[in-house]
């Protein structure tokens, strides 16, 4: 066992996993990760292959950074996660490749781009680097859940409205012309754009709603000390 | 080898195949740099100056690479090669030269891994691009982030005058013009290029 005094830790609980998915969802809310977010998702399948892969990278280096955290130097720690994160895409490209080739082509560059996705140099360097490994670990996977959500909202409604079809299958008929544009590139802004208004927009409600709520509640004990 | 001339590949890479607008790499400056005109110039600079770095880097490493048969280790050695040399050249110039520090010297270590930077270094391998046209390649891209950087902090800035509905402020009407000046780079496609 290490011999460095224990920091107060929290038992591992669900809220460690459901953080990532919602809360801190690392898309819609702390918009980390934009690039693949916007690249890939011009199907689902790509989506969904993309958040698997960029999940796996997450854990993997998750567990060993938690694993080294007392014995990585200060100074050099994020060129330390750097290389790490790279071996475990390095392994992910190759897989891929084997894999399937139309996928691999399909994703591009993207899948060797998942070194530089900043959610899973922020997870190392705030969470993993300081949490044993079961919290590391289930912190990642509920980032990368969230992260696999974010991409297949776009993904869906990319391919839906600009191809007609739901991983491959034709939805609409013969009569369905295809919204194009939301496969191209600017398909991708708009699409991203439309959900975070559409989180803005539940946010809004939510806050108003707990504001009346709050208000409410103070006329009535207002009411109550008054009628005294 | 790539036999492309190299006026085409800067044109291309410039907007055609804009690295923001287009081909969706450096998104996070593009989104978090581009409220004042300024700063987003000398981002813009500063990240074209560590492109021209990392592209000149690339080729190198991939030489060796390819001399001792170890592509595996391509990934590894360009992150690490170039977040080095960015280093570097960040330390040298904050000796030597001062006043270019002041203007570049924060943005250099965000940008060190930026996908913009490591996709051009991987990019220009795929299409084995040599030497001269490495160079041409980065500028082009450099320009094209400039310009897509550039264009959107003028409309912000312009925007902060503007009555956007309360929900719609930050990220949401960012990734709107996003959208619309990728449209607008579309236009482009029509030259042709990969």
């Amino acid at each position: 066992m290490n011999s460095k005094p224990r920091t107060k830790e929290t038992p591992l609980s669900m809220d460690d996993f459901l953080k990532g998915v919602w809360e801190e969802n690392p898309v819609f809310v702390m918009l980390l990760g934009m690039c693949p977010v916007l690249a890939v998702t011009n199907s689902t399948i790509n989506a969904l292959a993309m958040g698997v892969a960029t999940t796996f990278v997450l854990v993997c280096s998750s567990i060993l950074i938690s694993l080294l955290r007392h014995s990585i130097p200060k100074q050099v720690r994020i060129a330390t996660y750097i290389i790490i994160i790279a071996t475990f895409v390095t392994i992910v490209d190759y897989v891929i490749q084997a894999i399937s080739l139309d996928l691999y082509n399909a994703l591009g560059a993207f899948i060797q781009l998942i070194v530089v996705n900043c959610i899973i140099l922020s997870r190392a360097e705030s969470y993993a680097s300081k949490n044993r490994i079961s919290k590391s670990v289930v912190s990642a996977l509920g980032m990368g859940l969230g992260f696999t959500i974010a991409l297949l909202c776009l993904g869906t409604v990319r391919e839906i409205l600009g191809a007609g079809t739901l991983l491959g299958f034709p939805l609409f008929g013969t009569n369905f012309e295809p919204w194009v544009v939301m496969i191209l590139p600017p398909g991708g802004f708009f699409v991203l754009g439309s959900w975070l208004l559409i989180f803005a927009l539940i946010k809004q409600r939510k806050t108003q709603h707990e504001t009346q709520h709050k208000t409410l509640h103070k006329i009535k004990i207002e009411e109550s000390s008054h009628g005294h | 080898m790539a036999t492309e001339s190299l006026g085409f590949i800067f044109l291309n890479a410039l907007v055609i195949n804009n690295f923001v607008l287009a081909l969706f790499l450096g998104i996070c400056p593009f989104l978090g740099v581009s409220g004042k005109l300024d700063t987003a110039f000398s981002m813009g600079l500063a990240t074209t100056f560590v492109m021209l770095i990392s592209s000149v880097c690339a080729y190198f490493i991939n030489m060796v690479l390819v001399e001792f048969d170890i592509e595996f280790l391509r990934l590894i050695a360009y992150i690490a090669v170039i977040a080095s040399a960015v280093q570097l050249v960040e330390m040298s110039m904050k000796k030597f030269s001062p006043t270019l520090f002041r203007a570049l010297g924060i943005f250099l270590p965000l940008i060190t891994t930026n996908c913009a930077i490591l996709g051009l270094a991987l990019f220009q391998t795929f299409r084995e691009y040599d030497f001269t046209q490495s160079i041409a390649y980065s500028f082009g891209a450099g320009g094209g982030f400039i310009i897509a950087i550039m264009l959107m902090a003028g409309l912000r800035e312009k925007l902060e005058l503007a009555d956007v509905p309360a929900i719609a402020q930050g990220a949401a009407m960012t990734l709107m013009i996003g959208g619309m000046l990728s449209l607008i780079f579309m236009g482009f496609a029509g030259m042709g290029g990969a």
